[in-house]
Formats: structure tokens, C-alpha cells, sequence
């Protein structure tokens, strides 16, 4: 079973950030369970093979004040995939720190290795006016501005920091399949 | 959260704003853009002045703004248009329509985050079919009101959005890859009637003209 983290605090995003990353899974047959970051419990952690966070708009970045919710996953020993705000979380409690640069709409990033299908040129959407940067992962992908795509240095965890979900959900195909 | 929308009368716009009330939001003025350019990649022209009627039978105040579309200058009129209903009516967001343009939706989000303002988009990347299901689900009463691609005619005009019109888009679907929710500019849409307004629109005239595989038809309402 995938756990889709929601980082959205207005429920209303859910509509645009939540429910593609459904619609994703729910074409490949995939188990999944949804639920809003400030409800989860580690009954719910426990059981799950596999964690998705989310991403939410610009403006909605409450999440940012609690990110010591999600220390969980530093003891979590499976794959977990951080989306764009998602990403932010998982740089911050690996110790990284938030920078700002702003890219909104198609923009090209260079892959150095294949990731979960994605590799080489590549036209993507981004919706971010920040980016992290941690000494704990390897980066994998840049834009000309920012790092977008990081990769824990000993561990499962991921994160894009453009929106897999709009233009290359292939992505997000191959880590529920991985 | 009050909210304005951007509306153009057509199924997408309105059905944003159906979803926003049904999750509690306010939605404190309607703004409609008035392109001269009728290929304008930001806007939808056909029936936009209708959209007075629709706003009248909502009970929803509207911000008309007129450009002459060229591409620059209509995100500036548009940045104008939400900066007044910001100033106006104190909303705290804008919602939109928006499906599957990268292009629209990168220059809202954009205008947004330069007026602090959030952004909406609840039918982003929604399966085309499940709109058109759900707007039939939900009552709303939508006729065609132009056709722009291969092999639509005039035979669709005024023709209503129910479910043998599902059936016969899923078919154009399969076969030539029409886009059914119509995004692509393969049609246009004028809501008559839906849960949010107060009464039905009557159509008293209408006049078609095209050629080929491009058709629109201009209506008046009473």
C-alpha cells in the first residue's frame, strides 16, 4: 500500500495537487491510502510500503511550519517520494536549508543518471518560488536555476521539485512499480 | 476563502466556480475578459457578452475587462482585472478553469503570486470524460456554441451537453483524438443553466455562420 501524504492546509488545493497523483495510481491498479500530514499516525505509516508526499500551491506553505512531523521518516527504511513542497520537507529534516527561486510553467531540466524513468533533456511544469539544497543527498537533475531532482545519499528517499503529476507521470508510474 | 473566478461563460469557468461553493468558499465577483483577438491562447471569445446575464441570474457581481488581445498587453488588462477585484472585494485567491494549459495556468499562477494572492485550478489535469459526467450529473444545461476542428460542423451547434453527446464525443475520441472536454479550442460552451444561477437562460436568437470545420454560433439571451 502507497501512503499519499496531503500537504495542502486549504482542502480546496487537493482538487489540483492531491488528486492527479490518485488518478495516477488508480490507472495502474495501485493500493493507495490519502491522508491530510497533521492526521497521520504511525498505525497508518507502519503498514505502508511505499510514501508519496505531496505538493501545494505557492501561497499554501503552512506545512513549512511543521515539518518536525515528518521526523518519521528518518527511521522509515522504505521509499519515499517528496513532490515539489514534499521535497522541502525531506531536504529540511536532513538538515538542508530553503533558498528562493521562483519557476512557474514548462521548463527544461538535465537529468546526469536515469530516474524512475526519466533521463537526459527534459520539459517538465514547475510551480515553487523556493528549493532545498542538502548536504545529504546527491543531486540528479538541474535546471539552469536550482537542483530538481535529489537522491539521499544512503538511503530511499527522493525528491522532484517540479510536478511529475502534469507532464511526466511516468515518474510517479515507475516508483509505485518499483 | 473569498475568491474571484475568471469566467467566460463556457462549462470549465463555471463548473470551477460550482466547486468552490460546494466547498465553502465565497465567490465575491466574476471577471471576464473581452479579447478583440479571436485566437487569443488566453481567453475564450464566443458568447462572452453573454456573461452578463449569467452573472445577473447568479447574483454575482462581474469585472468586465476589455483588451485588444495581443499577447503581452492582455496579461497586463488581466493583471488589472484582478488587481480591482482584489481592491474591490477583498478576495483572497482567484479560480480558474484551467485543465491542461501550462500556458494559462503558468500566467495566472505568476499574476497571482505578484498580488498575493492564492490560485484554484480544481479541474487541473481531470479526466475530460469525468467533467462532462459530472457536469450532466450536476444539472448543468450547456449547448455548443462553436466548433473549431476536424470533423466537427455546424450539426453540433446548439446542440446540448448530455449523455448521447458523451457517447458521440467518446466515438470522436477513439477516431480522431478530439479532445471531449473541448480545452483545445474544439469547442466552445455557454452555460444556460446550473445549479448556480436562479433561473434558466432562454435563448430568443441566434445566427450561425463558418465554413468547413469551423462554425460558431452567436446567441442572444432575453
Amino acid at each position: 500500500m502507497i501512503l499519499l501524504i496531503n500537504i495542502c492546509k486549504i482542502p480546496f488545493h487537493y482538487f489540483e495537487f492531491v488528486k492527479p497523483i490518485e488518478e495516477i495510481l488508480k490507472k495502474l491498479n495501485i493500493k493507495f491510502i490519502t491522508i491530510q500530514y497533521d492526521k497521520l499516525t504511525s498505525e497508518i505509516f507502519l503498514k505502508a510500503d511505499k510514501v508519496i508526499i505531496s505538493g501545494t500551491s505557492l501561497k499554501d506553505n503552512s506545512f513549512l511550519d511543521d515539518v518536525d512531523r515528518f521526523n518519521w521518516i528518518k527511521e522509515f527504511d522504505k521509499p519515499v517520494l517528496g513532490i515539489c513542497g514534499g521535497m522541502h520537507i525531506l531536504g529540511l529534516i536532513y538538515n538542508g536549508k530553503l533558498m528562493e527561486v521562483q519557476e512557474i510553467g514548462l521548463v527544461t531540466i538535465y537529468f546526469d543518471e536515469e530516474f524512475f524513468g526519466l533521463n537526459g533533456k527534459l520539459e517538465v511544469y514547475e510551480l515553487h518560488n523556493l528549493f532545498v539544497e542538502s548536504s545529504e543527498f546527491d543531486v540528479i537533475a538541474k535546471s539552469k536555476k536550482c537542483p530538481q531532482v535529489i537522491k539521499h545519499k544512503h538511503r530511499l528517499i527522493y525528491g522532484v521539485l517540479f510536478h511529475p503529476e502534469v507532464r511526466n507521470k511516468k515518474l510517479i508510474e515507475h516508483f509505485a512499480k518499483c | 476563502m473569498k475568491i474571484a473566478a475568471l469566467f467566460s461563460g463556457g462549462k470549465d469557468s463555471t463548473f470551477a466556480v460550482y466547486l468552490a461553493r460546494e466547498h465553502g468558499h465565497e465567490i465575491s465577483c466574476l471577471i471576464s475578459i473581452f479579447s478583440e483577438n479571436p485566437e487569443s491562447y488566453m481567453f475564450h471569445t464566443p458568447s462572452i457578452s453573454k456573461v452578463k446575464k449569467q452573472a445577473e441570474t447568479a447574483n454575482i457581481p462581474l469585472i468586465i475587462q476589455k483588451t485588444k488581445g495581443e499577447k503581452e498587453t492582455e496579461l497586463k488588462d488581466l493583471t488589472s482585472a484582478i488587481q480591482k477585484a482584489k481592491s474591490n472585494y477583498e478576495i483572497d485567491g482567484v479560480i480558474t478553469g484551467t485543465m491542461e494549459s501550462a500556458y494559462q495556468s503558468s500566467r495566472i499562477q505568476k499574476i497571482c503570486d505578484i498580488l498575493d494572492l492564492d490560485c484554484f485550478n480544481p479541474l487541473w489535469q481531470k479526466d475530460q470524460f469525468e467533467i462532462l459526467k459530472n457536469l450532466i450529473e450536476n444539472n448543468f444545461e450547456i449547448i455548443i456554441t462553436g466548433v473549431y476542428a476536424f470533423p466537427l460542423d455546424e450539426t453540433w451547434l446548439g446542440r446540448t451537453i448530455d449523455k448521447t453527446f458523451l457517447e458521440d464525443v467518446k466515438m470522436l475520441y477513439d477516431t480522431y483524438k478530439i479532445n471531449p472536454a473541448g480545452e483545445g479550442g474544439e469547442f466552445e460552451t455557454f452555460v444556460l443553466n446550473c445549479p448556480l444561477f436562479t433561473s434558466a437562460l432562454e435563448i430568443c436568437d441566434k445566427k450561425i455562420y463558418g465554413k468547413k470545420n469551423s462554425w460558431t454560433m452567436e446567441i442572444e439571451i432575453k
